[in-house]
């Protein structure tokens, strides 16, 4: 199952970059408390999820074959100052999360095919909370788009 | 009388179980005989949010004291130490505002009318023109008159079209109103005071009641003397005169660690859940969630609540007993729960017990998720804080569009694109000049507000020009540009609803001072100088009066959870108090929920995120008519002690004194029961630092200080307490951080790190 293995590698390497990013954003808007702990939180959910991956990497080896390389998103290490650059910044968080999301998807369905209950579970339980990291964005870009687009300077 | 501000609660008329509690008649006059006064005229008291009904005393055009009314549902004549000496004396301080001011070369000199009305204007028109709506916010109150937030709420959300409304009751109840709505579909207290006689169990959650709302208290105090009496349990980190009660009635008292409540509310839940304490044929008619609940508190056993929370698990085990087998539970939930970490999701469990339980709309059976200020109900209820007016969903297209034919604008005019801006949004936005025109009214957020230094900087600051409206020149009036005096209770006419839905009518009694104007004047003078134009170009706001404003209100709440059809100002004239909707005591009697997707007044939230649910979402649980049982997982306080900052730093009120003391502390006698600002410190932890009674203090936090003598008292070990109604050196909120609730935005004052340093000297 070398595919499975590609993708179960992938979750990691997502979630590793979306917790990285999370973190860094985070830091860049510390200013608005908001932010800072809401990022702060959703970061440790990512840590959580590799965490509970760990033992499936194990079984199934975290294989790093070239194709789904191109799928490999690079983390946000500079995040972007003011009201716009934190849109800008949500919006990057958001393509993060839903690579993340459709991954689990992908696994979802490959444990389904290989009854292992195990990492289903773990699919549906990550997929979960990468749903609410999502809705979270959203939020929060409703939120600060109309006054960031319109009235600052 | 005895003097109250001793004898705080009265003397007792004990209450047997399932009896009318009896009436004593409460007066305070200061230097006149009773059969000396002119005239007696009828209001209610706005001290607290208890909404106690009283006459006012006037001799010779001035207000002289006050006297409880006997048959008023809420107190029956009593009244407390705040209202009777905290009343009245204030109107007649030398230091009121008589004229409006404006800022010349830094400083504020005397005008008139036309000439601050006329600065606020150009600044208005032009910020207006030059960046649109957004570039305007408004921060209230709790303490203004329904008539006066809905007139706001019109211009605001009408007029201009801005969605930067809020109120200081996003400080004191916004978690209330948020708990009501995730839970239930729609704010609105489900109980009635009257349950405190039927009840046979009360649990008080984070509610100091007998030093925040003293007449409630003294109502439970005579049901505790009184045969049948209910059993009490306390949740509270301090070991208060609640805490007390819950010893003598068999009860028991929790006192979890600052910052750990959700953790105690999902053990008991998973212990109500555990010995099968539930109405399961209720719960599975009436509500949606169960077995999200179930796994949500499957972690919380006994001995993690006992680890998580340092409580006992052998008392989270009594308590939940005490819930699980009593046969009418009332609970009441304020700023212990409110002001904490966590706080919808605390405030949520509490309401899940009542659910899974069915104990909601029967009598002694009930949830009240208090309000900390009289008027904070029509804050919410009218819209002129972060909620859609009349306890609308301002995602629903449907509801939108029913205001806009009310108000005949385009629905466009009206905010709704997305959720409102609160108040420490308001804030961030008038650092940066994003908001240019910052008005406020009847508040004094440079001393109420967390990290009150950066507020000052933000209200003195070039970048915004702040209006205010008050009483008195407050440490916020002193920093404003323009300053507007305002009229205050008693010398202008308006409703108010307490914390059980009781409407009181609060007449006017006397003149304003000087040029003082009441609230609503000023709102209609500043729309009458926009120009606030409906579609067809006639006057947006066509009220003039009091009544008229209300007349316009009791329309916009038509059809509405809090609908005000029927209460009329004669009605109110004649009968005194009247509960909306209506003829209904509780809310919730038949179990049919405000929830349906095209009704309720919010979608929900992710209690852990604040990540808001969508329509579809909504639509997708087929809630319709069912309440919510919403939970979330405890997670560590923001701020954990550590080895610089080794104790948690907690504010909270005294009984003498209310929100900032604009009124209580021109009132000689409650300025001497509570004159200035002390710590509390447990005797272990004072030890710990040699630190003696009396002692002077400093107590320092990342973010600033605070001077004041050492109290040894009963805070718990680990904890450091201080009331936050101070200005100047013993100032609370110096200390506390810009966190809020992901849900309700109410801000964290309850939790910070701090450390204690003894001062010499003293
Ligand atoms: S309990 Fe509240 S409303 Fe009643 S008299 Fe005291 S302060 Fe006023």
């Amino acid at each position: 199952m070398p595919h499975l293995a590609t993708y179960v590698g992938l979750a990691d390497h997502s979630e590793q970059t979306l917790a990285d990013s999370l973190r860094a954003v985070a830091d860049g808007h510390a200013h608005l408390a908001d932010v800072f702990h809401t990022c702060s939180q959703l970061a440790g959910w990512s840590d959580d999820h590799r965490e509970r991956l760990a033992p499936v990497v194990r079984r199934y080896g975290e294989e790093d074959v070239a194709e789904p390389e191109r799928l490999r998103a690079d983390a946000l290490e500079y995040p972007r100052e003011g009201e716009v650059g934190l849109l800008r910044d949500l919006q990057d968080l958001h393509l993060l999360a839903t690579l993340v999301h459709t991954t689990w998807t992908v696994i979802a369905q490959g444990a389904q095919g290989l009854r292992d209950e195990e990492l289903l579970e773990i699919a549906r339980h990550c997929d979960a909370e990468t749903s609410r990291q999502i809705s979270w964005f959203e939020t929060r870009l409703k939120v600060a788009a109309p006054q960031a687009l319109i009235v600052t300077p | 009388m005895a003097d109250r501000t001793v004898h705080v609660w009265g003397a007792r008329t004990p209450t047997a179980r399932g009896s009318a509690w009896p009436e004593r008649v409460d007066v305070h006059l200061d230097g006149v005989r009773e059969d000396e006064v002119d005239r007696w005229v009828g209001a209610a008291c706005v001290l607290c949010s208890n909404g106690c009904g009283c006459e006012i005393a006037v001799k010779d055009g001035r207000m002289v004291g006050v006297r409880g009314r006997a048959a008023d549902r809420v107190n029956r004549g009593r009244l407390g130490p705040k209202g009777l000496y905290g009343s009245t004396p204030w109107a007649s301080s030398p230091d009121r505002l008589t004229t409006p001011l404006v800022r010349e070369d830094g400083r504020l000199v005397e005008t008139d009318w036309d000439t601050a009305m006329g600065r606020i204007v150009e600044r208005s028109r032009a910020l207006l023109d030059e960046k649109g709506p957004l570039s305007h916010g408004f921060y209230t109150s709790g303490q203004l008159f329904l008539e006066e937030y809905y007139t706001l709420a019109v211009i605001g959300k009408a007029g201009l079209g801005t969605p930067h409304m809020d109120g200081n009751t996003r400080l004191c109840t916004a978690t209330a109103g948020a708990s009501l709505k995730e839970s239930f579909g729609a704010d609105g207290q489900p109980a009635s005071y009257d349950d405190i006689e039927q009840c046979d169990a009360l649990f008080l959650f984070g509610h100091n009641m007998p030093e925040t709302q003293t007449v409630l208290w003294a109502r439970i105090l005579d049901r505790i003397e009184g045969s049948e009496p209910p059993r009490v349990v306390c949740v509270d980190p301090r070991r208060t005169e609640v805490a007390v009660a819950a010893g003598r009635t068999g009860g028991v008292h929790l006192a979890p660690r600052v910052g750990t409540n959700l953790a105690l509310m999902n053990a008991l839940t998973r212990e109500l859940l555990a010995h099968e304490w539930l109405d399961a044929d209720w719960v599975e008619a009436h509500t949606v969630g169960l077995e999200e609940l179930r796994a949500t508190v499957e972690p919380y056993t006994p001995e993690e609540a006992a680890r998580t929370c340092g409580v006992d698990a052998d008392d989270v085990r009594r308590a939940a007993r005490i819930f699980g087998e009593s046969g009418a539970v009332l609970s009441t939930v304020l700023q212990g729960f409110y002001q904490s970490h966590q706080a919808t999701a605390a405030a949520c469990g509490v309401n899940n017990l009542h659910l899974l339980r069915g104990m909601l709309g029967r009598p002694g059976c009930g949830v009240l998720q208090m309000n900390g200020q009289p008027t904070a109900q029509n804050t919410r209820e009218t819209g002129a804080d972060g909620d859609l007016t009349g306890f609308r969903n301002w995602e629903n297209a449907a509801h939108v569009e029913e205001l806009a034919r009310l108000w005949n604008v385009d629905p466009m005019t009206i905010p709704h694109w997305a959720p409102p801006t609160h108040a420490m949004q308001i804030f961030g936005y008038a650092e940066t000049g994003s908001i240019g025109l910052l008005w406020i009214s009847a508040t004094n957020p440079a001393v109420s507000m967390p990290e009150s230094p950066r507020i000052r900087r933000i209200l003195g600051g070039d970048q915004c020009f702040v209006v205010v409206q008050d009483l008195f020149l407050t440490e916020t009036a002193a920093l404003a540009d323009v300053v507007l005096p305002a009229a205050g209770w008693g010398e202008k006419t308006g409703t108010f609803t307490n914390a059980d839905r009781t409407v009181h009518l609060a007449e006017k009694a006397v003149d304003p001072p000087g040029e003082a104007r009441s609230d609503l004047d000023i709102f209609l003078t500043y729309a009458d100088a926009m120009g606030l134009t409906d579609r067809d170009g006639s006057p947006l706001v066509g009220w003039r009066t009091p009544e008229e404003a209300y007349d316009a209100w009791v329309e916009a709440s038509r059809g509405r959870p809090c609908d005000y059809s029927g209460i009329t100002y004669d009605l109110l004239r004649e009968r005194g108090a009247v509960q909306w909707p209506l003829g209904t005591t509780r809310l919730y009697a038949d179990a049919e929920f405000p929830t349906s997707t095209d009704y309720c007044e919010d979608y929900g939230h992710d209690l852990a995120t604040g990540a808001t649910t969508t329509e579809q979402q909504h639509r997708a649980t087929a809630a319709a008519g069912r309440a919510f049982l919403k939970a979330a997982a405890y997670s560590p306080p923001h701020e954990e002690p550590s080895e610089d900052y080794p104790l948690i730093f907690t504010t909270g009120r005294v009984v003498h004194q209310f929100h900032t003391r604009t009124k209580t502390g021109r009132s000689r006698r409650l300025h001497h029961a509570a004159p200035d600002p002390w710590v509390e410190l447990s005797e272990a932890d004072a030890r710990a630092l040699g630190i003696a009674d009396g002692q002077r203090v400093r107590v320092e936090s990342p973010r600033g200080s605070l001077e004041a003598p050492a109290r040894i008292g009963p805070v718990t070990e680990g904890a450091v307490f201080a009331p936050f109604h101070y200005a100047g050196a013993g100032q609370a909120n110096e200390l506390t951080m810009t966190v809020w609730d992901p849900v309700s935005k109410q801000p964290t004052f309850k939790t910070a790190a701090c450390r204690v340093v003894p001062l010499e000297g003293d």
